[in-house]
């Protein structure tokens, strides 16, 4: 689903490219990015930290720190490009079809009002309430769709748990009934039991609202429970990109493998954890070839001068790596 | 509230501001004499000794020191508490549009504070009050207009530090403009800081009203406590040993600021971050003191 399929899909990106320009130089945090993402599907976005999922993430909604620049590239939502719509447009649109759920919920609310009014918010600022009294019917609905009694609507975020916070953020994102929700990982900080409590509410709701979802995470467990397809980034570019049982059972780029290794496998208990040797590339001090060749076991010459660009090694999977540029050529004659 | 309770020179400050603010508002109520009215005055009334008739004694004019004090209170808590607003207004508006907004604009507004920062505040109000003449009204303005700069620096620094927060990237994700991030979402968070440094600068307008009124610069028809000081002074109570006629206003000025500035401290470090300590910094509340950790690691 999703990689390969014929209609017109949901949410396209393309060609994404995000710096940052600060006085250490630029930081190319989001490098030539694709991925399309079909309605009622959800993809997974896998990738260490600091390699650029969040700010791809903030680019599709413009959102991005001052320092941020969307360099070039399309985002298309039902066809049209988010990246030529003017401020008041884009500000209509976001939340309304396109929201998110962001990471560390403590944070992203106010801590000095109450939940219901920062949900309610939402509601007023698109018009579906005249104002947060009449707009508290709706937020009651809402918080009890994520299991959270009405009668906490009046409370303020100190009053709630760390996992109601992050109930409280999906039902937020939820608001407006927006077509994609992006939940930047919403997990994180999260015990093991509130872990599994959110992600079931969030494969629940995405199953009963057909929501396109996508899930930003460094946890391939979670992406191989929830998500349809899947999108592995590495230092800013898109490494392999498929559909989860491709990924999980026939990685092609070097990185996939060695990430999908370095988690345990209940299957194969006493098959050996490994670590990737190395650090992830510094986005402002790039390798001039392939980004991952410094820590790939199967790097050759051309890795190192030459940056391999993603492409097709058969229908719906894509991978940048120069080791599979012969198999790219048969796919595409 | 809190905060100020548990804090007994904030109560004590709170308790002294209440008592002059009661006593401006029911002055009528309090002075035995009305100092407007006229009276017929013979020379043995003139710098006369406290007595049961005149508390404080009388002034130059044979008039009761007591009651001017009373009605004098009411110039100077007026003058504070208006110049103050819109020092607030003022302030607090330069601000959050520098910190929130930032870039040109904002260092423009900065460069501006610096200046207003920088011009000695005295000479200039002497030299507008001189220009434009001495009433009421203009005293507050060149008050408020002249001493705004600190609540503006306050108000940048707080709002430079909350536009980062998430919640506000989380609200332009829900659709919301600036203007509405700033109501919504920074204005409340700011607002009690500037309460705090607008209670202390309402001391500072009631030491500025005094001594303008004091230089002979005050509102001619209104009694002002630094007023009645100044006829004191230039109509000879010194030389007359007449120190009721000093003592009373002078110490009616320091009253009201001491009180204000008690209840700005108070309010300022129960709402400003940067002066409250961490919870784990009380010293009985503190789990492994530094030294202790380090004769552990040994």
């Amino acid at each position: 689903m999703g990689v390969a399929d014929p209609q017109p899909p949901l949410l396209e990106v393309r060609h994404l490219s995000t710096h940052y320009v600060t006085d250490e130089g630029v930081f190319r945090a989001v490098d030539d990015l694709s991925f399309r993402v079909m309605k009622g599907e959800s993809m997974g976005l896998v990738g260490e930290s600091g390699c650029g999922k969040t700010t791809a993430m903030l680019s599709l909604l413009r959102l991005l720190p001052a320092a941020g620049r969307i360099v070039s590239g399309e985002v298309l939502l039902e066809g049209r490009d988010l990246m030529a719509l003017d401020e008041a447009e884009m500000r209509a649109l976001r939340w309304d079809r396109l929201s998110m759920i962001f990471q560390g919920a403590m944070n992203a609310l106010n801590p000095v009002r109450s939940v219901g009014d920062q949900i309610g918010e939402a509601l007023v600022i698109h018009g579906l309430a005249p104002g947060l009294g009449a707009a508290a019917p709706r937020v009651g609905e809402l918080l009890e769709m994520v299991g959270i009694p009405r009668s906490r609507e009046a409370h303020f975020p100190h009053q709630y748990s760390g996992g109601m916070r992050q109930r409280a953020m999906i039902a937020m994102a939820l608001a407006c009934s927006p077509q994609v929700v992006i939940a930047d990982e919403p997990t994180t900080a999260l015990d093991v039991m509130i872990q599994a409590q959110i992600l079931e509410l969030l494969e629940r709701l995405q199953r009963e609202l057909g929501l396109a979802v996508i899930l930003v995470t460094h946890d391939l467990s979670v992406v191989a429970e929830l998500c349809h397809s899947v999108l592995v980034m590495y230092g800013g570019a898109l490494a392999e990109y498929s559909n989860v049982d491709r990924i999980f059972n026939d990685p092609r780029h070097p990185y996939t493998r060695l990430l999908l290794s370095a988690f345990p496998d209940l299957s194969r208990p006493e098959g050996k954890l490994i670590s990737i040797p190395g650090h992830p590339p510094r986005l402002n001090d790039l390798p001039p070839g392939c980004r991952f060749a410094p820590r790939c076991p199967q790097a050759f010459d051309r890795c190192r001068l030459e940056s391999p660009s993603p492409r097709l090694v058969e229908p719906g999977h894509w991978v940048a790596c120069h080791l599979y540029e012969e198999a790219a050529l048969d796919a595409a004659g | 509230m809190r905060a100020l309770t548990r804090n007994r020179l904030g109560v004590v400050g709170s308790v002294m501001l209440a008592l002059a603010i009661l006593t401006a508002v029911m002055a009528p109520w309090i002075a035995p004499y009305d100092p407007e009215a006229s009276t017929e005055v013979s020379i043995e009334d003139i710098y006369a000794r406290p007595t049961a008739a005149h508390w404080l004694g009388t002034d130059d004019g044979g008039k009761d020191v007591f009651s001017a004090f009373i009605y004098g209170s009411r110039v100077s808590l007026i003058v504070g508490f208006a110049a103050s607003l819109i020092s607030m207004i003022i302030g607090g508006i330069v601000g959050l549009v520098a910190g929130f907004y930032g870039g040109r604009l904002g260092n423009l507004l900065m460069r501006l504070t610096d200046i207003f920062l920088v011009i000695p505040d005295l000479p200039l109000m002497i030299v507008i009050v001189a220009i434009v003449g001495p009433s009421l009204w203009n005293i507050i303005l060149v008050i408020g207009l002249l001493g705004w700069t600190g609540t503006a620096r306050i108000v940048r620094a707080q709002a430079l530090s909350l536009r980062e927060r998430q919640f506000v990237t989380r609200a332009r994700a829900i659709g919301a403009g600036n203007l509405h991030i700033l109501r919504r979402h920074i204005l409340p968070l700011v607002l009690p800081l500037m309460v705090a440094n607008t209670v202390l600068v309402i001391s500072l307008s009631i030491l500025s009203e005094s001594t303008l009124s004091f230089l002979g610069l005050g509102d001619p028809t209104t009694l002002s406590w630094g007023g009645m000081l100044n006829f004191a002074f230039t109509r000879g109570a010194i030389s007359a040993g007449a120190w009721w006629a000093l003592v009373a206003p002078g110490l009616g000025i320091v009253w009201v600021v001491l009180s204000c500035t008690l209840v700005g401290n108070t309010l300022e470090e129960a709402f400003n971050p940067r002066l409250q300590s961490h919870h784990l910094q009380g010293e009985e509340k503190m789990v492994v003191r530094p030294a202790q950790a380090q004769a552990a690691e040994r």
